[in-house]
């Protein structure tokens, strides 16, 4: 077994080992670990990340609304557990298809839907203290990265400057990957595989010095993992281009301070030294990108009221101001709209005057 | 030339028509559209005719219905009661004289108001057939049975006695009636047999021995010795009458001025109403009634309007009540739960009368059918006009799922449920002559859903009741049903046997304390199922 196996393997089986030990002295089988509800996430002020609170939740199998979700952890660290003693990893969805089966002469699935599964799964990361990468369990990669940076993942060496145009694309586990060398001042990453594309072409990276990252959407773990570790063990700062928009904010604020979701992962998520590079308001009229303004709808208002009263942002007077901004415009803007300028004026012109300038909201 | 007027020869044409004639010509107005509803028509005029003798000479009703079929299409129906039986001279006249009576005239909870009579079924029988209807009757062991065979001379409305004859008979008093007919005998809703089962639910104080045609025998043994209160006759309340009512009672009253008249034929009126019923009609009290014209009447009539008078007696009403009406419902319908509501006496347009309500659900009534809606007015079956009836319409504007039945808008609700409704009252308002739905009087309908919910309520509760028991055995096998799942993962996680940890819980789930938290519902996993919900990253 491999060395990095055995945290994981020897936390199912202590779990495993409480709850028979539960049964065989005839007490109601429990599983006791940090309530993960809005009530018990907090924030903390000093290190700027959401965290969970002190409050603890019992799950006990012989209960009628616990039933299912203690079986259904129990499936997840018997899947993982098997995983692992077989040393082979499987995606999300994988998962979800090994628990979906019908219980032996009943109607009723260990689990209908995936969001049940993955449920269970950050669950088990709380139980057992390791994350689901370290059960074996990994997300689709859905990200790329370019630039002057040499690691070592699998046995294999690979440069980041030489993947032709698709870049090196993040896997979901980043934990083993060995960085060689790192030839870059910071760290861009951006929400739109377009965007990047473009400062792919324009070898942006190359002649910035730089690294340019994104994902589809969402950031997922093992992007946030990635700009964390470039950020902590080669202190680069991370600088976010997103759109205009309050779901561009949005996608800022888990970056830097964690998410509810994932509140007990924030720190080896959360990256504190992330910045807000664009697209601002002051860029929207500094550029004159005003008449590419998309009118908000009636959701767009309620999310930015909802995250300008976010604790981390409450105080935090340029980003009230931003919002300010914004709802007085009613309108959004997409990074895209700097084509409008000409294509390669994103590389040429903003990013590098942005910079140098060192723009950046915190 | 001939200078007569020509109404003088269309007058040699026109004659006075004899209301025999008229039913010959018009025999759908009497209920005998059709050959089967012919059959049912016979069976229910003779059938009430005896349970109104019975009740009225305070007898424990016993009923044998019997019917022959004699061709495909001839049918005989003997009726046979252990009533007081027929005084000699009146048994032609009831018999063989159209709308001749005791009920008409008079306001109180009968059944006869209902039909025309047997002489309808009797005319329908000769029109038919050509043959007699034959009668015997006894009223005393001290005096002998009469036997007749009697036609109806439809020319006059008269009886006409074919046979008379006193006969040997081993009841001491009672009456029992032959009629053949064409009719047709079918099984289902509407048939004979509905409609003997169906008076067996409403009346359980009577038996009723019935074979059919096909010589099955069926008994609806009584359920109660007790008969029901004796109906009493009242006067009719000023609020209900009409003018032409109004003026026949005028004509032929015995009272000698108006005031006398208000307070000797009418109820709830002492001197002082009528006096002030005078003073609102700006009539004076000592006029005499025959003097009253057709405009004074009018006068008179809008002078009850203003005038206040206080709701007519309601102790002329004899409801079922809530005990016997379950016990009926008990008897002759299969079901798990049973329950009966009786309302205290309303009234509309002044004349008095009472609801009552009973539900049977589960057990033997189909589950997913409409609900079975038995209808009743003054303990006779209504089987025709479900659709025009208020009863129909109460039941459907009631909200059942309320009372865990389905229901989809305003219908008929869905389920394992049969719905009595019975209305008594001294005037059941039907819709029309054929008298099988009741009209939708608003005070009628108010009464209707205030004793349906009542029922309602308690089928609710038992309804909900049954629903958390079937949750609980459900939640016990759930459980069963988990452990062997939960037990493999605890054995692949520990290497521990699986067979040793799935005895270990299932041993638990016997433990009194397991059991309670089985059964006991926990509602703080709500909340954590809410905010997962909330799910952000888009990862697959």
């Amino acid at each position: 077994m491999k060395s990095q196996t055995k945290k994981p393997v020897k936390e199912l089986e202590d779990l495993g080992e409480k709850l028979v030990s539960d049964i065989e002295k005839g007490v109601n089988p429990a599983i006791e670990f940090s309530l993960r509800s809005l009530s018990n996430i907090v924030f903390d002020t000093k290190t700027k990340t959401l965290g969970l609170g002190d409050k603890q939740q019992q799950r006990t199998f012989f209960n009628v609304a616990h039933a299912k979700k203690f079986l259904q952890t129990l499936e997840i660290a018997k899947v993982s557990k098997n995983l692992l003693n077989a040393g082979k990893h499987a995606s999300l969805r994988d998962v979800f298809y090994m628990a979906k089966r019908t219980i032996q002469s009943s109607n009723i699935n260990i689990v209908d839907e995936q969001p049940e599964s993955d449920g269970a799964i950050e669950d088990l990361e709380l139980i057992t203290d390791c994350s689901r990468e370290q059960l074996n369990i990994n997300a689709n990669k859905m990200g790329s990265v370019a630039g002057n940076v040499t690691i070592e993942d699998a046995g294999d060496t690979i440069n980041w400057a030489k993947l032709g145009s698709g870049g090196w694309s993040i896997p979901s586990n980043v934990e083993d990957i060995e960085f060689k060398s790192v030839k870059a001042k910071y760290v861009i990453y951006m929400e739109k595989q377009a965007v990047w594309e473009r400062l792919h072409e324009d070898k942006f990276w190359e002649k910035q010095n730089c690294l340019i990252v994104t994902s589809q959407g969402q950031t997922t773990r093992g992007i946030r993992r990635i700009l964390q570790r470039l950020s902590q063990e080669h202190e680069l700062p991370i600088y976010v281009l997103a759109d205009f928009d309050p779901w561009g904010f949005y996608i800022y604020s888990v970056l830097k301070f964690g998410s509810i979701n994932l509140a007990h992962m924030s720190g080896t998520m959360t990256l504190q030294n992330a910045r807000f590079l664009g697209i601002t308001a002051d860029d929207a009229l500094n550029y004159d990108l005003k008449k590419h303004f998309i009118k908000f709808k009636d959701v767009d208002m309620t999310r930015l009221k909802q995250i300008s009263d976010y604790d981390w942002f409450k105080k935090n007077k340029e980003w009230q101001r931003q919002f300010k901004m914004m709802k007085d415009f009613g309108a959004k803007l997409e990074i895209q709209a700097l084509s409008s300028r000409g294509i390669t004026f994103i590389s040429d012109k903003y990013l590098p005057e942005k910079i140098k300038k060192q723009e950046l909201l915190d | 030339m001939n200078e007569t007027p020509i109404a003088y020869e269309l007058a040699k044409k026109q004659k006075e028509i004899s209301v025999a004639e008229f039913f010959t010509k018009n025999r759908h107005l009497l209920g005998f559209d059709n050959k089967r509803k012919a059959l049912l028509m016979s069976v229910k005029e003779a059938v009430d005719n005896s349970l109104d003798a019975c009740e009225e000479a305070r007898i424990l009703p016993e009923i044998n219905v019997e019917i022959i079929q004699m061709s495909e299409f001839k049918y005989r129906v003997i009726v046979e009661d252990n009533g007081p039986g027929i005084v000699k001279k009146q048994i032609p006249n009831i018999f063989a004289k159209l709308l001749y009576g005791s009920k008409f005239h008079t306001l109180r909870q009968a059944r006869g108001q209902q039909g025309i009579g047997i002489s309808a079924a009797v005319l329908y029988g000769q029109l038919t057939t050509g043959r007699a209807v034959k009668i015997t009757s006894r009223v005393s062991k001290k005096e002998a049975s009469f036997y007749y065979e009697l036609n109806i001379d439809t020319q006059n409305n008269k009886p006409s006695i074919l046979k008379e004859e006193t006969v040997e008979w081993q009841k001491e008093h009672g009456t029992k009636v032959e009629i053949d007919l064409e009719a047709e005998y079918l099984k289902g809703n509407q048939s004979v047999d509905e409609y003997l089962k169906q008076t067996a639910v409403i009346n359980p104080h009577i038996t009723i021995i019935y074979t059919n045609p096909k010589s099955e025998q069926v008994i609806y043994a009584r359920a109660t010795d007790k008969l029901p209160d004796e109906p009493k006759e009242i006067k009719p309340h000023p609020y209900g009458i009409e003018l032409g009512m109004l003026i026949d009672k005028l004509r032929w009253t015995e009272s000698r001025t108006l005031q006398r008249f208000l307070t000797s034929e009418f109820s709830r009126v002492g001197p002082g109403t009528a006096k002030e019923i005078c003073g609102h009609s700006g009539i004076l009290p000592n006029t005499k009634p025959s003097q009253v014209s057709r405009d004074v009447a009018e006068k008179i009539l809008e002078g009850i309007q203003k005038t206040k008078i206080i709701a007519p007696p309601t102790d002329c009403l004899s409801p079922i009540g809530e005990e016997l009406l379950e016990k009926g419902l008990r008897k002759e319908i299969k079901a798990e739960f049973y329950c009966a509501a009786s309302r205290s006496p309303s009234v509309y347009r002044g004349n008095p009368f009472l609801l009552e309500c009973g539900i049977a659900y589960g057990g033997e009534i189909p589950k997913e059918e409409k609900a079975n809606i038995l209808r009743f007015a003054n303990r006779v079956p209504l089987l025709y006009q479900e659709g025009a009836c208020a009863m129909t319409k109460s039941i459907m504007e009631t909200n059942w799922k309320a009372y865990g039945l389905q229901q989809s808008g305003d219908s008929i609700p869905i389920g394992p449920v049969v719905i009595v409704a019975h209305m008594a009252s001294v005037w059941v308002p039907f819709t029309s002559e054929s008298k099988e739905a009741i009209a939708h009087y608003p005070e009628i309908i108010k009464e209707i859903k205030l004793a349906l919910q009542e029922c309602g309520r308690r089928l609710g509760m038992y309804v909900r009741k049954k629903v958390r028991i079937s949750d609980q055995i459900e939640r016990a096998n759930m459980f069963e049903k988990y452990i062997p799942e939960v037990a493999d993962s605890l054995s692949v996680l520990t290497g521990e046997k699986k067979d040793k940890i799935l005895q270990g819980l299932q041993k638990m789930l016997v433990k009194p304390e397991i059991k309670k938290e089985i059964i006991e519902e926990d509602s703080d996993d709500k909340l954590y199922k809410m905010e997962f919900g909330k799910k952000e990253g888009g990862e697959s």
